[in-house]
């Protein structure tokens, strides 16, 4: 057989894969919210920071 | 004074001014959010924005229903074992530090496990564990912090919400199949005859059949659907072409590969709806965290007090029945029709009819659905129940279901038209003429004549300009439901306006007074007895008068519906109507507050309405071409006012219903004319249905507006010549860019006719038109936007 078919099936099957995965982002509502995801990723760091400062979480009953 | 803004909300510090760790809050309220955030390590909160917070209100008894089993599962998108999760719709997220503090919760309370900002829809998404948390601590803890939660008849109702994500599938699966195809036919461009190419082109024209099949029959089956509707109801609308011509192509690509007649036009067809598809991916701006649908659900409670045998349960609205008992707490919106029974009412219905100024109701006066007390705690007697109540009603109108859309041609429809009646015509002419002179060639010069005159770069000339406007209008704060809106507003020739919030300001009044003039200590006391009160009168012209020292007042009494009176070492003063402080009383159609000083008569303050900022140039610019008209739902008061702030030839009509605007536009639609609709509440609803384009203003476009198809920022009300006349420009820009297709279509039918149409034509041919249509039409709207600012 010639190397044509295996050069076709391996290209067409490493797009199909990007296809699917997609489908699957677009099925997880990775594109429903645009927006968030950017401003929160700048987030980390903060709270990094300050993790090691405090060890016991009050949960505080309000009202 | 000077001023001083609050930490936490950043309002100015007036009277109060609480300091607490060094820092400067205006109430308690806000105080107490620092506090919290303070004990919990949350200070970044004021990192990340200046004063980012909102003060928390006052909620006791509020959310009581939401220890509602029933009401619980409604609101809930996801409840089983320990796990309840819940998407909470705040209105108050604004900001960076929102989204920080809102997914921080956990760190409040250890029971939510999770929670997760969409900031985009301005909701929160709480996941917490139900055995040791409810639905109601989670509201109680957001409202605590200043981010209230917004529930209201509206959650119940749609439960959980579905997203159509079908045009993004569709858009990937053309971009895709594009995309490989163009790669599988690029070989054959240079129809080189080389050896391994004659081998294997077979191989290559089946797979790129394969790639087209999802193209044709899923990501452009609307095509066909919609062209089928189109020609069932008679009507040659932009898609009967484009269906046509992407099944010429199909079916010709296949014939020419069975038969081995050439390589087929794969790409051309694959290549055509993507674009398409990408035209209408990006006319599809929507604004997630508006609605545009909105009736009176949005603005009525989910539940409400039911007082049965001397005991309070919360019920939901639809439940009540006539004759229950309902108590109506303060700033509650009663949601039926019914008898006063208890208390003093003092009724807003700025949401029914539009006056800003409350009403006094005493035991057995009528209530109508859709006011707001304002004042204490009321008891009241259901007369109907939800659906059949005044305001409600409204909705049953037939205006309410019909879609504005239908019967409205488009530009687009309206050329496209003409352009499939010419093209089949081309192609029958091309075709016998080819008939005569070489069969053989007759039915390729058939095919194409429709595959090249496929109206792609057509197709994509309004969704690509009115897409890019769309987002242009939405950046300078007006935001529009659709495409189709911006071409309705082209094409209007009467304005009609609301009065109250629409070309008024809610937020400011003036006042004037009339009487003896007041002395220094006089101004003084009347301020601070003023500061005392609640009534929104008092807090009108609180706001007018110039501050003044605080002094403390020895006596301070306010009589409800009358007055209020106090008194300062020997200075006795009375505010308040006409008969409380003892003056003659006049019939008067605007609101006055009467002043009286040691039981000696002094003057009144009148206010008026303040009008919004350049609306006498507004006017004066829009009455050269539109027919203007103010419909009011509030007395004559105005009327000299208006009179000499307004042209002429404005119509000034008063003491309209919210039907009888509706039944007012109608009459005129059906004389000719194309109404625009500017309004704000709930009482222009149906006038905003019925007109041809109803824009809704806004003071603050995140709290609610009726169902519109547009909704302008208050503050760019003066704009709205210029918005007009961007969407008639827009026109222009489409008619040109119409051109320029046409341009390309002749050139590629002297291809077609001639009968010398290679596929790389083809696919150099449409994807030219497409691109340089989406080139023209950008740069041809961004300029129209750069006017516009």
């Amino acid at each position: 057989m010639s190397v044509i078919y295996i050069l076709l099936s391996i290209s067409i099957i490493v797009a199909v894969i990007f296809f699917i995965a997609f489908i699957y982002a677009v099925k997880n509502g990775q594109y429903d919210d645009s927006y968030t995801p950017s401003v929160r990723m700048l987030f980390d760091d903060e709270l990094v920071k300050e993790q090691p400062k405090k060890t016991i979480i009050k949960p505080k009953k309000t009202n | 004074m000077d001023k001083a803004t609050c930490f936490h909300c950043g309002d100015i510090c007036n009277s109060e001014r609480i300091t607490y760790n060094d820092k400067l809050f205006c109430c308690n309220g806000c105080k107490t959010v620092y506090e919290i955030f303070s004990e919990n390590d949350l200070t970044c909160y004021y990192d990340f924005q200046n004063a980012p917070g909102a003060v928390p209100k006052e909620i006791e008894g509020k959310y009581d229903f939401l220890s509602q089993e029933n009401i619980i599962e409604k609101l809930t998108e996801f409840n089983e074992g320990k796990i309840q999760v819940a998407t909470l719709y705040i209105p108050h997220i604004h900001c960076s530090s929102c989204i920080w503090i809102l997914e921080n919760l956990s760190k409040l309370n250890a029971n939510i496990t999770a929670s997760q900002v969409n900031f985009d829809k301005k909701n929160v998404r709480v996941t917490y564990n139900s055995e040791a948390l409810t639905l109601k601590d989670v509201v109680l803890l957001l409202s605590s912090i200043g981010y209230e939660p917004y529930i209201s008849l509206d959650d119940f109702k749609t439960g959980k919400e579905h997203i159509n994500r079908s045009l993004i599938y569709k858009l990937g699966i053309a971009g895709f199949a594009f995309g490989n195809v163009m790669f599988l036919s690029f070989p054959e461009y240079f129809e080189v005859g080389e050896f391994w190419l004659e081998k294997y082109k077979h191989l290559f024209r089946w797979i790129m059949f394969a790639f087209s099949l999802p193209v044709v029959f899923y990501a452009g089956q609307d095509y066909f659907i919609s062209a089928y509707k189109g020609l069932r109801s008679k009507l040659l609308n932009i898609d009967v072409p484009i269906a046509l011509g992407i099944a010429v192509l199909f079916i010709r690509s296949t014939v020419e590969i069975i038969f081995d007649l050439g390589s087929g036009f794969f790409d051309s067809l694959t290549g055509l709806v993507f674009f398409l598809l990408l035209g209408k991916f990006f006319q599809q701006k929507t604004y997630s965290f508006l609605s545009f649908e909105r009736d009176y659900k949005s603005y009525f409670p989910i539940a409400i007090t039911k007082i049965s045998e001397g005991k309070e349960t919360p019920i939901q609205v639809y439940d009540i029945e006539k004759g229950d008992r309902l108590l109506i707490r303060n700033e509650e919106l009663i949601p039926v029709d019914g008898i006063l029974i208890n208390g003093k009412a003092r009724i807003d219905y700025s949401f029914v009819t539009g006056e800003s100024e409350t009403i006094s109701k005493t035991s057995g006066d009528k209530l109508f659905a859709g006011g707001k007390q304002t004042s204490g705690v009321i008891e009241m007697e259901a007369l109907k129940s939800v659906e059949q109540s005044y305001l409600t009603q409204l909705w049953s109108n037939d205006v309410f279901s019909k879609n504005k859309e239908e019967g409205f041609t488009t530009l687009t429809n309206a050329i496209s038209k003409r352009f499939t009646i010419a093209v089949l015509g081309i192609a029958i002419l091309a075709t016998s003429y080819w008939l005569v002179v070489d069969s053989s060639k007759a039915m390729n010069v058939f095919t194409a004549v429709l595959i090249i005159a496929c109206p792609c770069a057509i197709a994509l000339s309004a969704p690509f300009t009115f897409g890019n406007l769309l987002r242009i209008f939405g950046k300078l704060k007006f935001y529009v439901k659709n495409a189709s809106v911006i071409e309705q507003l082209s094409h209007i020739n009467t304005i009609i306006f609301d009065k109250t919030g629409t070309i008024t300001s809610n937020r400011k009044s003036t006042a004037t007074y009339e009487g003896d003039s007041l002395s220094n200590s006089e101004e003084i006391l009347l301020k601070n007895t003023l500061r005392g009160s609640n009534h929104p009168l008092s807090r009108k012209l609180y706001d007018i008068l110039d501050s003044n020292n605080i002094i403390s007042l020895n006596h301070f009494e306010e009589h409800l519906g009358q007055g209020i009176e106090a008194s300062h070492e020997q200075d006795y003063i009375k505010i308040g109507s006409a008969s409380f402080v003892g003056a003659t009383e006049t019939q008067l159609l605007n609101t006055t507050v009467h002043i009286s000083t040691n039981n000696k008569y002094k003057g009144k303050f009148t206010f008026y309405n303040s009008y919004r900022k350049g609306i006498s140039k507004l006017f004066n610019k829009l009455k050269k071409h539109y027919d203007l008209v103010i419909l009011s739902g509030d007395n004559e008061g105005e009327l000299e006012n208006l009179k000499k702030l307004l042209p002429s030839k404005t119509k000034l009509i008063f003491n309209q219903k919210p039907e009888d605007k509706l039944e007012y536009i109608k009459y005129h639609q059906t004389e000719g004319a194309k109404v625009l609709m500017v309004g704000d509440g709930l009482n222009d609803a149906g006038a905003l249905a019925q007109s041809n384009v109803g824009i809704a203003i806004s003071e603050n476009v995140n709290v609610f507006s009726p169902a519109c198809d547009a909704i302008l920022d208050a503050t760019k009300f003066n704009k709205l010549y210029q918005f007009i006349k961007a969407s008639k420009s827009a026109i222009k820009i489409i008619k040109w860019s119409f051109i320029l297709s046409f341009i390309y279509n002749i050139i590629g039918l002297y291809f077609a006719v001639t009968g010398q149409l290679a596929p790389v034509i083809a696919a150099i041919l449409m994807p030219l038109s497409s691109i340089s249509i989406v080139v023209f039409t950008t740069i041809a709207t961004n300029l129209i936007g750069r006017k516009l600012e």
